[in-house]
């Protein structure tokens, strides 16, 4: 009972901080999953895939109203990244849980340290990235 | 050809992760494809969405997928995300993006030495 009612708690705060910075939830997903629920690091990862699938169909609509969607090329990258997904699996089964673990946390401190940097300059952060 | 290119790095990116990975799909649209931010950041979306069904359907077949997990963690965010992005029109968000970045560098180096 006190892991559904964390679960749904650390969902929804997830699902705000995404809403309102701009990011995609599997960033924040998978420690819930893993230090909140103690789903191993691959099953955390895994099951973080299924968890964003509501939010970012959720987003994507909202988007597409917008006018902001390119199906055609949103599609293309889609199937082309059925390839690298097969690819990515594999690398993180083969991988020991501890390096996947210390990866991500390596990830979520460049996620960290973009949004500082967004944070203390004017503008859009999307943009400076590829600068 | 660079679209399939950003496909197949994303989608390793993603499994890797079990990210969406829009942290380097939109930046690769906007420096390879030449696309502006909005479009760049609603295209990432529904390519993510795409890619991480992919992901989804074979780590299932793998069994590595728990869908009550995801279900008890995917839907209030769904919700919560709504509510965030209203809120996100009507607040200053600079001091809060602050202390979320500053949350998930601790938890990121928690992770690290654990």
């Amino acid at each position: 009972m006190t892991t559904v009612v964390i679960a749904l708690a650390a969902g929804l705060a997830a699902g705000v901080a995404a809403g309102l910075f701009g990011i995609g939830g599997g960033i924040l997903f998978v420690p819930v999953l893993t230090l909140g629920l103690g789903l191993s690091q691959l099953e955390g990862e895994a099951t973080s895939l299924l968890a964003i699938l509501p939010t970012v169909a959720a987003g994507t609509w909202r988007q597409h109203r917008y006018g902001n969607v390119r199906w055609r090329t949103a599609l293309v990258i889609g199937v082309a990244a059925l390839a690298g997904v097969e690819v990515g699996i594999r690398i993180a089964e083969a991988l020991p849980e501890d390096t996947l673990r210390r990866l991500f946390g390596a990830l979520m401190l460049v996620v960290a340290a973009q949004l500082f940097w967004s944070a203390t300059r004017r503008g859009n952060r999307f943009g400076e990235l590829g600068r | 050809m660079r679209l399939v290119a950003i496909g197949v790095t994303a989608g390793a990116f993603s499994a890797l992760f079990g990210v969406g990975g829009g942290i380097i799909i939109v930046p690769l649209l906007v420096v390879a494809a030449g696309f502006g931010e909005r479009p760049a950041t609603g295209t990432s979306l529904a390519a993510i969405g795409l890619i991480a069904l992919a992901g989804t359907v074979l780590y299932a077949l793998r069994g590595h997928v728990e869908p009550g997990h995801a279900a008890l963690v995917g839907l209030p965010a769904a919700l919560g995300a709504v509510g965030g992005a209203a809120l996100q029109q009507r607040i200053g968000t600079r001091v809060l993006l602050l202390g979320f970045a500053a949350l998930l560098a601790v938890i990121g180096v928690r992770l690290l030495v654990a």
